[in-house]
C-alpha cells in the first residue's frame, strides 16, 4: 500500500515539520503577533509598521473552551462517509496573548476536555483527497507529566 | 441640537419558512409600516434597504430593490450589508440624513429569504477568507455560540439548566406574538431530549434561519410635530466596531487579536457602551431589552455586557424571574430568535418594531407593563455592533 503524500489543507498557515507550528507574523515595529499571518500593514491602531517577521506560535498552550460538532458541517467541511462527530478547542497562547481556534485530535471527546487543560499542536488528517492527505493543525492533550 | 428623530410607525412581514422572494416580504412590512405611520409612500424622501449577502454577491442592492418593488418615486437610496447589523446600519443611514436636514421622512427596509440548514460561504478554494477557512475547519456558527456557552459554565456556574430555562422563557414570550415563526411553548425536558449540535448545546437552544420581512419609518422631530404625531423617538444608534486588542474570539475568524503589546478590550461589552452615552441614560432606565439569542446562552452573555447585572451575575438576574415578562426588566418579550429564526437584514429592524409595540403598548399578552425605554442589541459578522434605543 502506498503512503499517501502529506500536503497542507491550507497552505502557508502552518509548518509541516515534527513538531509542526502555526506560522504567524510579529510587526517589526510594535511586536503584536498576527495568526494568519499579515504582510504590508500593522492592524494595531497605534502603530503604522509596514514590515514583519515571520515567526512559529508558540505550539502549546490551555483551553478557553471548547465544544463539537455533532451534525457535519456544510461545504467547503469535507466530511468522512460516515460522518464521525469531533472536539473543537479554542486555545490561550501564553507568550502571543491570543486564542487560536482548532479541531481536537481524533478520538478525544469533550468528555476528556477541561477548561485550562494543557494541549500541543499536532497534525492530522483533515481529509484525504486521491494520494494526498491534507493536512492540518489540531490540538492534542498533553500526557499528564509524571 | 437634538440627535433624536421620530419613529412614525413599523411593520413587519411574519417569520417563517415561505419560500417567496424577500421583496416580498419587504414590501409587505414596508406597506405596514407606512399604514401604521399614515404616511402615503409617494411623500418618503429617503428609502434605506438592509441587503444579505448569499454566496458571496449581493444579489440585489436592496434599497433600490424595495423602491422599485414600491414603485419608483424618485426617493434618494442607500443600501446597506453589515451582516446581522445591517438593519441598524440603514436605520443609522436614515437617520443620519434626517439630522442632517437632508430630508425629513425616511423609510427602511429589511428582509431575507434564507436557505435550509447552516449558513455557509461559496465554494472554491479561498484561505484569504477567513469564513471560508472556519468552514473548511468545520467551525460552524453554534461552535462559537458553545464556545462561549461552556466558558460561562467554567465562569460563572452557568448549568444547561439555565441556558434550557432561557429557552423556555423566550418560547412563552413569543407563543403570543403574531409575527413569530415558532409559537410553540416549550417544556425543559422537551428542550433537554432534542438532539446535541455543539456541545453543551443542543438543537433547541440554537436558532433556525428564517425568511422575514421588518421595516420602520423615521421623520424629523419637527415633522412629528406638525403632523401632531405622537411616536415613540429613536434616541441612540451604536454601530461602533471592536478595539485592538479584541479578545474574545470572534463569529468568523480563527483566532482573536494578540494581547501582547496593546490593552486587551471585549467588543461585546462596547456596544451598549456606546448606546447608552449617545442616548445620555443608563441600564437602570430600561423598561426591556430585545437581544440576539442566537443559542439561549447568549441572552445571558448580553445581561451583562448591557450591564443589566454584574459579570456573573446573569444567571442569578434569569432565576430570579427578573427577565421574563411581569419581571422588572423583561428581555426578549418578542419571543426572541428563540421564537423568530434568523432572518439576517431584517432582524435588527424587527427588534426595533417590538420596542416600538412595547412602547405603545400594543403589545398585547406579551406587553411590558409601563414600558418607557426600551434596548436592543446585536452583532454583526465582522465587527459590526448594532445597538439602538427607543424612548418615550
Amino acid at each position: 500500500m502506498n503512503a499517501k503524500t502529506r500536503v497542507a489543507a491550507i497552505e502557508g498557515w502552518y509548518t509541516l515539520e515534527d513538531p509542526p507550528h502555526l506560522i504567524g507574523s510579529r510587526c517589526c515595529s510594535c511586536g503584536s503577533y498576527f495568526f494568519p499571518r499579515l504582510g504590508s500593514y500593522c492592524r494595531n491602531p497605534a502603530c503604522d509598521g509596514t514590515t514583519f517577521a515571520e515567526v512559529k506560535l508558540s505550539r502549546t498552550g490551555r483551553i478557553w473552551s471548547y465544544t463539537n460538532a455533532c451534525y457535519q458541517p456544510p461545504p467547503p467541511f469535507v466530511a468522512a462517509e460516515p460522518f464521525v462527530p469531533f472536539a473543537i478547542a479554542a486555545v490561550e497562547l501564553a507568550a502571543e496573548r491570543m486564542i487560536v481556534l482548532g479541531q481536537v485530535v481524533a478520538g478525544v471527546t469533550v468528555a476528556q476536555l477541561k477548561v485550562g487543560m494543557p494541549v500541543e499542536l499536532v497534525l492530522e488528517s483533515l481529509y484525504a483527497e486521491g494520494d494526498e492527505e491534507r493536512l492540518v493543525w489540531k490540538w492534542k492533550p498533553l500526557e499528564p507529566r509524571p | 441640537m437634538s440627535r433624536e428623530v421620530a419613529i412614525l410607525g413599523v411593520g413587519m412581514h411574519p417569520w417563517g419558512k415561505w419560500g417567496r422572494n424577500f421583496v416580498e416580504y419587504g414590501v409587505h412590512a414596508a406597506r405596514a409600516a407606512l399604514k401604521d405611520a399614515a404616511v402615503p409612500w409617494p411623500d418618503v424622501q429617503f428609502i434605506s434597504g438592509a441587503a444579505t449577502m448569499r454566496c458571496g454577491y449581493p444579489g440585489y442592492v436592496a434599497g433600490a430593490t424595495f423602491a422599485q418593488a414600491l414603485g419608483w418615486q424618485g426617493a434618494q437610496v442607500n443600501t446597506s450589508y453589515a451582516a446581522c447589523a445591517s438593519g441598524s446600519q440603514a436605520l443609522a443611514a436614515a437617520r443620519a440624513q434626517i439630522l442632517s436636514g437632508a430630508c425629513e421622512l425616511a423609510l427602511v427596509v429589511g428582509a431575507d429569504t434564507t436557505p435550509k440548514g447552516f449558513l455557509a460561504p461559496m465554494a472554491g478554494y479561498r484561505p484569504e477568507d477567513p469564513d471560508w477557512v472556519r468552514f473548511h475547519l468545520g467551525i460552524t456558527n453554534p461552535t462559537y455560540f458553545a464556545l462561549y456557552a461552556r466558558r460561562r459554565m467554567e465562569l460563572y456556574g452557568a448549568t444547561v439548566a439555565d441556558f434550557t430555562a432561557v429557552k423556555v422563557k423566550n418560547a412563552a414570550h413569543g407563543a403570543a406574538n403574531p409575527n413569530a415563526r415558532y409559537r410553540k411553548r416549550f417544556t425543559p425536558a422537551e428542550v433537554m431530549e432534542s438532539a446535541m449540535v455543539a456541545d453543551p448545546l443542543r438543537l433547541l437552544h440554537v436558532c433556525a434561519t428564517s425568511d422575514g420581512g421588518a421595516a420602520v419609518v423615521l421623520a424629523s422631530l419637527d415633522y412629528a410635530r406638525r403632523h401632531n404625531l405622537r411616536a415613540p423617538r429613536l434616541a441612540a444608534i451604536s454601530t461602533v466596531t471592536p478595539r485592538f486588542a479584541s479578545t474574545e474570539v470572534e463569529m468568523p475568524d480563527i483566532a482573536t487579536d494578540s494581547a501582547a503589546v496593546a490593552p486587551g478590550h471585549s467588543f461585546r461589552a462596547s456596544i451598549a457602551a456606546h448606546a447608552y452615552e449617545e442616548a445620555g441614560i443608563g441600564p437602570e432606565e430600561l423598561s426591556l431589552a430585545e437581544v440576539y439569542d442566537l443559542a439561549a446562552s447568549l441572552e445571558l452573555d448580553w445581561y451583562e455586557h448591557l450591564g443589566l447585572c454584574e459579570a456573573g451575575g446573569a444567571e442569578a438576574l434569569l432565576r430570579s424571574g427578573a427577565t421574563a415578562v411581569g419581571g422588572r426588566l423583561p428581555v426578549n418579550p418578542s419571543g426572541g430568535l428563540a421564537c423568530f429564526g434568523e432572518a439576517v437584514p431584517a432582524q435588527a429592524l424587527a427588534q426595533v418594531c417590538e420596542l416600538v409595540w412595547q412602547l405603545r403598548g400594543q403589545a398585547a399578552e406579551r406587553q411590558v407593563a409601563n414600558a418607557r425605554v426600551g434596548i436592543s442589541a446585536n452583532q454583526g459578522l465582522f465587527g459590526h455592533a448594532s445597538a439602538v434605543i427607543v424612548k418615550v
